[in-house]
Parts: structure tokens; sequence; C-alpha cells
């Protein structure tokens, strides 16, 4: 229920940084484990941007999986949950990648 | 390529640096017959790099709130959890037996209604109700508004209870010391592993109602194990905010922490909701 929110967010970030040209696509980097589905951002992002600079745009979503670092024997490994445990057995980690919500790029419409 | 412009269609052009950050890549759009129409206003497309964290503004509001916060010496805590959970009884109670011991200042979050407010107004702490209409859970920006209005003296504590809901709250950083996640035995012991992102997002897990006990399923030795597999850091306590049971831990651990915020920098500063 909240991408409703962040999809607006994202929509006013694009828009404010096209400053009126026109936005042809939309590159968004996704966490696997940041708690924002990709599906419920796509599914608002064309209503969203109806009336705006990014109406029309494509949106291009970039899953990025996840990674955790364990504090006792500091090994690093992927993880597809919060809840992965190290192969050592501790589940003391510190998730290193895959919270990111992040526009990496747009293309805007310039003049020839 | 376009007879007129020399354009491929949608093939990438040239690569040039703006002496900004990032590349900039240059493409041509259209097709043959766009540019074989009006070659001089064919448009190019830039790629142009933002990097913009969007949840940037929230993170930076509550970064704000924290710090207005530790000026005035105020200890703020955000109370998540499922509707019907019993914070605002929670809240009620704490309240009750420590309105002489601290000012308290309440933040009532919900979709309709003040009903919350009144309960807390009766209780006998200054209370402002937010009401989101559709939104699923509070932002920082609204807890600055609240706070011009509420006007929490220095040292108090303010209580922020967030729209009943595990799963919105835990990405929105209000510049809470303390995201307190509240489960009642009423509800499934594997709540934990079915929201871990609010078990991992909270330094406190209040396990309340346990005078229902015995009469629901809930294995309390099972809820904390599957909270502590979420988070080993966690503090756990068990109450009923209904009987008054447990709730003296409760009170210890405010105690400690109102004392402990007075002198240190908020621990949740650095918490996982400012990275995204």
């Amino acid at each position: 229920m909240h991408e409703l929110g962040i999809t607006r967010n994202i929509v006013a970030i694009v828009a404010e940084a096209a400053q009126g040209k026109r936005v042809h696509r939309v590159v968004l980097e996704v966490g696997k484990l940041g708690g924002v589905m990709p599906d419920a951002i796509a599914f608002c992002f064309d209503v969203v941007a109806q009336g705006t600079a990014v109406e029309g745009a494509k949106l291009d979503i970039v899953e990025v999986a996840g990674a955790a670092c364990c504090r006792r024997c500091e090994a690093e490994f992927e993880i597809l949950n919060l809840f992965t445990a190290c192969a050592c057995g501790s589940r003391d980690v510190a998730v290193t990648r895959g919270e990111e919500l992040m526009i990496k790029t747009m293309d805007v419409e310039e003049a020839a | 390529m376009c007879a007129t412009c020399g354009c491929s269609a949608g093939a990438m052009a040239t690569m040039t640096s703006p002496g900004k950050e990032g590349t900039t890549l240059w493409k041509r759009v259209g097709d043959r017959s766009t540019h074989r129409l009006s070659p001089p206003s064919a448009s190019l497309v830039r790629v142009v790099d933002l990097e913009a964290r969007v949840l940037a503004k929230n993170a930076a509001l509550a970064v704000k709130n924290r710090a207005w916060f530790a000026e005035r010496e105020i200890l703020a805590l955000n109370f998540v959890s499922s509707p019907g959970a019993g914070k605002t009884t929670l809240l009620e109670r704490t309240i009750r037996d420590l309105k002489a011991e601290f000012p308290l200042y309440v933040v009532e979050g919900d979709q309709a209604t003040s009903r919350d407010a009144e309960r807390i107004r009766a209780a006998g702490a200054p209370v402002v109700q937010l009401n989101t209409g559709t939104g699923c859970h509070l932002e920082a920006d609204m807890i600055a508004r609240t706070m011009r209005e509420l006007v929490p003296s220095p040292g108090s504590l303010v209580l922020i209870e967030n729209v009943g809901n595990l799963v919105c709250p835990a990405l929105f950083d209000l510049g809470e010391h303390t995201k307190v996640v509240v489960l009642s035995v009423a509800e499934g012991d594997d709540k934990p592993l079915k929201y871990p992102h609010m078990f991992r997002a909270a330094e406190v897990l209040i396990l309340n109602k346990l005078d229902l006990l015995p009469h629901v399923d809930f294995d309390i030795a099972h809820a904390i194990e599957n909270a502590r597999a979420i988070n080993p850091e966690l503090t756990i306590l068990s109450l009923s905010a209904r009987t008054g049971e447990g709730m003296e831990g409760w009170y210890d651990w405010l105690r400690r922490t109102s004392s402990l915020a007075l002198k240190q920098p908020p621990s949740g500063i650095v918490s996982s909701q400012l990275t995204v």
C-alpha cells in the first residue's frame, strides 16, 4: 500500500529534475529486502505520472539481490530474506545490500 | 541509417562528459519517417544520472526531528503494531501511572476518527490526533507539524502511536529514538517471521495481553525465538496493559532510556530506514 506514496515520490523527484522536459524512461533500483514491491510500483506508475512531465515514460526496475555480512565470522553471503542465518550458525548478520530504493537515471528529451 | 539526419533509429550515438559526475549518453529517438519529416527538430534523449534516494526527503526530515528532540532532551518513541494489539491501552495505562513522574505528550495516528485521542486525553496527556485518510503510516513531516501544535516541554516523553499496520510504518523514519513494536498474544506467535521488516526495525518488542494467554494458542517462547531470529538485539518485555501485570518492567525501560537519551545521541540515527 505504501507503494502508491512511494511512486508519487518517484514521479515528483523525476518531474522536478526534468525541469519541464519530457521524460522517456526512468530506471529505478529496488532492493529485494527493502519491503517495496516492484510490481506495485509499476502498477501505480502510469497513473501517478499522468499530467506530469513523466507521463508516458517507461519504467525500468532493476532488482538488487540481498547480501549480508556475519558479525561473528565476518563472512559475506547472499540472502533471500531477513532471517537467513550465516553458514557458521550465527543470526547476528548485517544486511549490506538489498534495501536500495533509488532512482538511478532518467532519459529526457532535448531539442537537437 | 536515416537518409536525412544520419541517425540509426533508437541507437546510441555518442558518449560525452558533461563536466558533472556520471556519464551522459545521447541517443536519437523516433523512426526514420519522423526524422525525414522534421530533421532540424529531431529530438535527442539524454540519459541523466539522478542517484536520488526515493525516501530521502522523509529521511532528511526525520534527521531534523531527531535533532529537535535531542536539543530538548525529549525521548520520542514510535509505537507500531497491527490494529488491535493494544497500543492505545498501553499508552493510557502508562500515562496514568507515570504522568506525575514525566511530562507526557501523545501523537495518535489513525486513518480516521479521534477516538484514540479522546481516550488519551481522558487518561491525562496532551494529545494531537493525526488522521491519515487513505495513508497507511505516519511520515516525518507530519510529526514536525504536530510538534508545533503540541509543543512538548524539555525532558518530556513523546509517545507516537503509528497507524495500526505491521508493514508500511517500518519504512518511514519519524525521527524517533526507538521504534517499539507491540504484539499481542491474541495474534500468532509467528508474526515476527511474517512481518520481518517491522521486527527488524524495532528495538523493543512488547508482548501484550498476557492475561489472555490461558485462552489462546500463543507460545511465548516461540514468539521470542522468532523475534530473535529476525533481530537478535531486540529488547523483549511481556505485560498486560489491561491488568497491569509486567508494567513495571516497561516503566523501568522507559526511565532508563529517558535518562540515557538525555546524555547520548539516539541509537536509531543509523537505522536501516535511512539507507533507502
